[in-house]
């Protein structure tokens, strides 16, 4: 029988796990060949936060991204979701961890050969076995229709725009829920008008869904618009984390040149 | 004068020495990274096809994908198998004849045309063609599927790309190259009897019984069944190529193209292993 006192820790537990990083990446490093590229980088993200990751090109932004999903692995330093470090694990016991992550990456990287309505369907097909394919259905057409996308179901992804790519990668990266969304550079290579349509739904769907979301981004206006933190890097190390306040007071040359320039 | 000449003489050698010393540095350089590059491609194939076996011997199982990649690899290569089997058929007919009539054997013409057609030419030319078709269509579109993330897409999907990408094709290949070779083999020995039959009649039962007269099954099916080597050396260097491959378009390329001559030249390495081997036991 539970006491109150149980209940009590119950919920001191539960707020405690809520307040816990859902993202926790320490020191890591990685360099390709001679060219150090993250340098002992640590960052933490919480559950209903949204972290952007600035810097110039070639700093290691993307690196970062792609080490957290487990598509490279660090020289060292660990990576820990939901407090489980998944440095060094295999393939399939990655996998486990991957369905609560959904990536959008760069370029949308839609599976070319595959309409617009089977990308998504894709991971719904095998994670979701237990789908009926009308159920699987409704589910694709809800997701699309959630960025915007109602009426391109039966389009190839060669025959849509670079933003409504951008769209579709993202309504595959939510089909399995996920709790933690990476984005990278989701408003690149777009025009004002399209990027600021992909940070309002990036907005909306955060408000929405209340996850754990990283964006690699060189766009300080998408950035400003669209996380609760940001993170500058430089040369494989983060210069300053903060609020958007915190950069603009702050007195480091690199910072101030960045706001600068951007 | 003779001293002058001396004095020049040893004067230039100390530099040639050293330029030839130079050479056969830089050879001995490019050798060893020769043999290092061809142990550590060996060495990551090994690696690829362990992923490989792991990702295919256990689930979930990718059998629609299975069944797409059988109907890519089989049905699509039919039509050129057929045809290239057929070209094999009449060239060995029209040859046979005339080296056969030469030596005043003949009769042997059935059962010559058979051997050659069952035993050597008609696998060897369905694993070639295959090699083409398929070892450069899985090559090229897994490596512009590397390329453009679409592979990385599919690991960040929380899918084994080895299981749906790889191991589909790969026992694809393994299944289909015995069925393509009978195709080969048919197409063949109906072929080299037409071309037999329109310069001097004889009746296809004819033939067929000449031809396989004393002939034991254990003397084709090793030949045919041997294919499915081929089909593992193609589908595994295709998507090990494909998979593996770096640098946009270029890197497509290269792809595409080493996976036809590496596929090729390890089928006829694998074909001089095999034929002894098959002479060994069946023999």
């Amino acid at each position: 029988m539970a006491t109150t006192y149980d209940s009590a820790i119950k919920t001191v537990d539960a707020e405690k796990e809520d307040s816990a990083p859902i993202v926790f990446v320490k020191e890591l490093q990685k360099s390709f060949g001679r060219h150090k590229v993250l340098n002992g980088i640590s960052l933490s993200v919480n559950r209903g936060e949204t972290l952007a990751v600035l810097g110039r090109s070639g700093t290691g932004k993307s690196v970062l991204l792609r080490i957290i999903i487990g598509l490279e692995t660090p020289d060292s330093g660990s990576v820990c979701i939901n407090g489980q470090d998944i440095t060094g694990l295999s393939l399939d016991q990655m996998g486990d961890i991957r369905k609560k992550m959904g990536f959008l990456f760069q370029h949308a990287a839609l599976y070319d050969s595959l309409t617009v309505a089977e990308n998504i369907a894709f991971p719904l097909a095998h994670h979701r076995r237990e789908m009926s394919r009308s159920e699987r259905g409704d589910r694709v057409k809800q997701l699309l229709a959630e960025v915007g996308m109602g009426g391109d179901l039966g389009k190839m992804p060669s025959d849509i725009s670079g933003g409504m790519q951008k769209r579709v990668g993202l309504a595959r990266a939510l089909a399995l829920d996920p709790e933690i969304l990476l984005l990278d550079e989701p408003t690149a290579g777009l025009d004002p008008i399209s990027s600021g349509e992909i940070d309002d739904l990036v907005l909306k769907l955060q408000q929405e869904r209340q996850m754990a979301s990283i964006v690699v981004t060189h766009d300080l206006h998408s950035a400003r618009s669209i996380a609760n933190r940001l993170a500058l890097l430089d040369k494989g190390n983060v210069v300053i984390e903060g609020k958007f306040e915190d950069l603009q007071q702050s007195d480091i040359p690199f910072v101030k040149e960045f706001l600068k320039q951007s | 004068m003779s001293n002058n000449e001396s004095t020049t003489v040893a004067g230039m050698s100390p530099p040639l020495t050293k330029q030839r010393i130079g050479r056969v540095d830089t050879a001995v350089n490019s050798a060893t990274k020769l043999i290092n590059n061809f142990f550590e491609w060996f060495g990551n194939l090994g690696i690829f096809f362990w992923r490989v076996l792991r990702a295919a011997i256990t689930p979930p199982y990718e059998w629609r994908e299975l069944i797409r990649q059988l109907d890519e690899v089989g049905s699509r290569s039919f039509p050129l198998v057929f045809a290239a089997g057929a070209a094999i058929g009449v060239i060995l007919s029209l040859e046979a004849r005339y080296s056969l009539t030469r030596f005043g054997a003949k009769s042997m013409f059935p059962a010559s045309l058979v051997y050659s057609v069952l035993q050597v030419m008609g696998p060897v030319i369905t694993g070639l063609m295959v090699s083409g078709r398929v070892g450069a269509g899985i090559g090229a579109e897994l490596a512009s599927m590397k390329v453009t993330e679409q592979i990385d897409a599919i690991e960040a999907s929380a899918i084994n790309p080895y299981r749906i990408l790889a191991a589909t094709r790969i026992a694809a290949c393994i299944l289909m190259l015995p069925l393509l070779t009978l195709v080969a083999d048919a197409s063949g020995l109906l072929m080299g009897w037409l071309a037999q039959t329109l310069v001097e009649p004889l009746s296809f039962h004819q033939f067929i019984e000449s031809g396989f007269k004393g002939a034991k099954l254990s003397s084709f099916l090793p030949q045919t069944f041997k294919t499915s080597v081929y089909g593992l050396i193609i589908g595994l260097i295709a998507c090990y190529e494909g998979m593996s491959t770096r640098g946009g378009a270029e890197g497509v390329g290269r792809a595409a193209t080493n996976s036809v001559v590496l596929a090729s030249l390890f089928l006829i390495l694998s074909d001089v292993v095999m034929v002894k081997l098959i002479l060994v036991v069946f023999q």
